[in-house]
């Protein structure tokens, strides 16, 4: 609907792929699809502010998504369609985009939304004094002009391809915000967009309530009403999911598995699943002696099992890793090499790096030194926690030393990543359809508070990162990107753990539900809906 | 007596200081910053950022720099602003959820007294009773049992399995629409969990101190008196020893008063009440320095005044104590 961010976490969120995990309801006549009803959904976490070039939170984007429009958007496979762009053009040498904007489309307040609002929106991100963590893409435009109210023509220094879907950004309403303060406007907690869902109320850390815009252009939504409850704790969403509270909850593995299979549930709620977007690493800081030894990393690569992982953390709804990419995207690489779980071979590796257990304490030692480091991760995700138990319990076969620590967030990232000062990490990334990773693995990347905290300094990869971010046909691109992760599965500066599914339960009322890669609710807008005699909310 | 009060509000001056310094200063002690959690491991976000947050939130400044520019705008009863994105005053947040809180905390405490009081005295009257045995049994239980897993369960069962009561929140959906007792019915049966759970650890506590007391009271000399003239054994306990075994009450009342606005983390989260507690733990995981500094002084001025308030209620309820004020003074 709008802003890359919001694409990003939503494909997090409903990932690719869908399968229904019910059985075919037999053969079901075809309705007509009713207007009406109310979509109920929880979430564990107020928003902040309902401003996109402010937001940065989840749920913040997830209301936001609804409310205003970005130029483009992905479609249900992925594909990049226009959104508040009818067309677009991209010049022969990928210098110049020029979008076709749509006509007669208006703000909810009325006022008609034109190419002026896109340039404001361009300026909003990339003035210095807006506290926006997204203006990185922007400022790659080397200049952005209104032709006419309805073109809008944006060109770039150098060709970028992540620069089209950049686009996907959430539309601004210049009437409304030029000339003031962007922290201090109304709109943070009154939004005015040009969505499909137009902002009723807000009641602070109980709920959020957005009404369908009868005035949508592409036509009213069949949902009337969508609430977000703001539930904290996630037992709680699940009871309130039972008693009918919810229509709509992100399961975790456990809830998936176990607790759902009764007959009761399964009336009431259909499961689906499908790979997030992200992945789960275990990240050696390569700037510390004993990880520098390419033979090291991959050998605690061949202790890891990683599908015990799966089974045991995630029960089995997620898949192994090999890279940063999914192994159902157009980027993934199947052909590189693999650390299939080989304790024995993971041993020769420490030996032949000059590791042995010289005192016979079970533990290995090198010029006196033993195999010994720790694994820091961060409070409050149990999915890592559990995983790195079983990494330690592996890792203690081999004789390597493992501690675990768990660090509340913020302490992790002033104490630990910022300075660089750990041994191991354990964490996850996640992205989306692009697959840019520029920013985690460039050299170029490694100064404090950057995200290649790590230190991976590799060469050619800076070279394939840099030329790859320059190609916009897919099919040209993807043998960079093949190389790219040829050389992380070849130097191990992450153990690359898993990719966890997305399991969302949805109530059978709402219709309409088609599962595709870009997840289960790319549609919620503009086929969602519940039939007459099954409306729950009558207002 | 006017005296004594002045010197008394004279007094909590130095205090309240002392308080908020060494609160400013603990807070920032703690690692982490707000610009961090803000800018931190998203790759989309510039690594400008960082800094330019830093100045517009006056985190550049020296740490004495920052708590004079705080203190400078809390004497004129300026919070500041929230560092969370929305940069809220921080007044405005905490007054939308003290309404609820304080609503619940005074029900809460009105539940612990209507029940432990009575329960005390029995208890007292018939020490060593099975009644005594079995309530300090089922009190104790109820102290020890971790207050979510009850929630949890009492949902489980109230909620989803009988459907009597609703799990969470405060207002069903469509509570707009409601008869007015409707929506009076239905406010009520979302307090009735949340009351019910925050009140069950504090009954232990007070009935078991209310019991005490009333063995100690029913020892006196006077209560001996108040046999001796012959007066039955219900005027005995309830006129002469009750009175003088409520007296402590005042003094856990006055001391309650602040946590009038301070909530609990765990029920809050459980039954999503948008609660001071919840404000606040949130506030200290963002490291949003105005708003948790706000909080605590709301809360060292509601325990000082609650202090002060406790000390003279005490002093009118008990004359002992009123004449040697005056004795004194």
């Amino acid at each position: 609907m709008s802003q890359l961010l919001i694409g990003l976490l939503l494909l997090l969120l409903f990932g690719c792929n869908g399968t229904q995990e019910t059985e075919h309801p037999g053969v079901e006549k075809v309705l007509t699809a009713e207007f009406g009803d109310t979509f109920i959904e929880a979430s564990i976490g107020d928003a902040s502010t309902l401003l996109p070039v402010l937001a940065s939170d989840s749920t913040s984007s997830g209301i936001t998504g609804l409310v205003y429009n970005g130029l483009l958007r992905y479609d249900k496979n992925l594909v990049i369609e226009g959104e508040l762009a009818e067309s677009w053009d991209v010049s022969a040498d990928n210098l110049v985009i020029t979008f076709h904007l749509r006509k007669g489309v208006k703000w909810h307040d009325g006022a008609p939304f034109t190419a002026a609002d896109v340039l404001f929106t361009y300026r909003l991100y990339t003035d210095p004094s807006t506290p926006t963590a997204y203006a990185e893409a922007f400022k790659q435009v080397a200049n952005a002009e209104v032709l006419d109210p309805y073109t809008f023509r944006v060109s770039y220094a150098k060709p970028y391809a992540p620069a089209l879907m950049s686009w996907a950004t959430s539309i601004h309403p210049k009437h409304l915000l030029e000339g003031e303060d962007v922290t201090q406007s109304p709109l943070a907690r009154n939004p005015v967009g040009t969505g499909p869902y137009r902002f009723k109320e807000w009641l602070g850390g109980e709920k959020i309530v957005l009404e369908a815009n009868a005035d949508y252009f592409e036509g009213q939504p069949y949902i009337k009403r969508v609430v977000l409850r703001i539930i904290p704790d996630t037992s709680t969403q699940f009871l309130e999911l039972q008693t009918g509270g919810l229509d709509f909850m992100g399961l975790s593995p456990l809830q998936f598995d176990r607790q759902t299979e009764t007959s009761a549930f399964r009336r009431l709620y259909s499961k689906y699943r499908y790979l997030n977007f992200g992945y789960t690493y275990l990240g050696y800081n390569l700037n510390r002696p004993l990880f520098q030894d390419k033979r090291v990393r991959q050998a605690l690569a061949f202790a890891i099992n990683k599908q015990e992982i799966v089974d045991g953390v995630l029960l089995g709804y997620g898949v192994a890793a090999t890279g940063p990419y999914k192994p159902d995207s157009w980027v993934y690489n199947p052909n590189v090499p693999r650390y299939d779980y080989n304790p024995e071979k993971a041993r020769q590796l420490l030996q032949q790096a000059g590791w042995q257990d010289s005192d016979g304490d079970g533990i290995l030692e090198k010029d006196g030194r033993p195999l010994a480091f720790t694994i820091v991760t961060n409070q409050g995700n149990d999915l890592r926690a559990k995983t790195g138990e079983i990494i330690q319990r592996r890792f203690q076969e081999i004789g390597v030393d493992v501690k675990l620590r768990i660090i509340e967030w913020a302490t992790f990232l002033k104490e630990f990543i910022n300075p660089s000062n750990f041994d191991a990490t354990l964490l996850g990334w996640t992205g989306g359809p692009e697959p840019d990773q520029y920013n985690i693995w460039h050299s170029s990347k490694t100064g404090p508070r950057q995200l290649n905290f790590i230190g991976f300094k590799n060469a050619e990869v800076d070279q394939l990162l840099e030329d790859g971010r320059r190609i916009f046909d897919q099919q040209q691109r993807k043998p960079y990107y093949d190389r790219f992760q040829e050389i992380l599965a070849e130097e191990q500066p992450y153990t690359f753990l898993y990719i966890a599914e997305a399991l969302p339960a949805v109530s059978k009322r709402f219709r309409g539900v088609e599962p595709a890669p870009a997840g289960i609710r790319y549609n919620f807008h503009n086929e969602w809906f519940v039939p007459k005699k099954e409306q729950k909310y009558a207002r | 007596m006017l005296q004594y009060l002045s010197k008394r509000l004279l007094m909590m001056i130095p205090l309240l200081l002392g308080i908020t310094l060494i609160s400013f200063v603990v807070i920032h002690l703690a690692p982490g910053e707000p610009t961090d959690l803000q800018t931190q491991m998203n790759p989309q976000a510039g690594s400008d950022l960082q800094e330019r947050l830093r100045v517009q939130y006056g985190l550049d400044q020296p740490l004495y720099v920052q708590y004079f520019n705080w203190l400078s705008r809390l004497v004129q009863l300026d919070f500041g602003e929230s560092f969370a994105t929305d940069r809220r005053p921080v007044f405005d947040k905490v007054i939308e959820r003290l309404p609820i809180t304080i609503l619940l905390n005074v029900l809460s405490i009105l539940l612990i007294l209507v029940v432990s009081i009575p329960l005390g005295i029995i208890s007292a009257v018939r020490r060593n009773s099975a009644f005594d045995r079995s309530t300090t049994l089922l009190v104790f239980a109820g102290f020890a049992m971790p207050s979510f897993w009850l929630a949890l369960l009492l949902m489980d069962w109230l909620g989803v399995r009988l459907g009597v009561l609703p799990i969470s929140g405060l207002k069903s959906l469509g509570y707009e629409y409601l008869s007015f007792g409707g929506q009076i019915l239905d406010r009520i049966s979302h307090l009735v969990l949340p009351v019910f759970i925050s009140a069950i650890g504090g009954l232990a506590g007070f009935s078991r101190y209310m019991r005490s007391n009333m063995l100690e009271v029913v020892r006196q000399d006077y209560i001996l008196t108040a046999r001796a003239k012959g007066l039955s054994e219900r005027v005995v306990i309830y006129k002469h020893a009750l009175r003088n075994a409520l007296l402590p009450v005042i003094t856990i009342l006055g001391l309650s008063v602040p946590g009038l606005i301070g909530g609990s983390v765990i029920f809050e989260t459980i039954f999503a009440i948008p609660g001071m507690g919840k404000l606040f733990y949130d506030a200290v995981m963002m490291r949003d320095y105005p708003l948790i500094m706000g909080i605590l002084v709301m809360g060292a001025v509601l325990t000082l005044f609650g202090n002060l308030l406790a000390d003279i209620s005490y002093a009118l309820a008990d004359p002992r104590i009123r004449h040697q004020e005056q004795g004194e003074g």
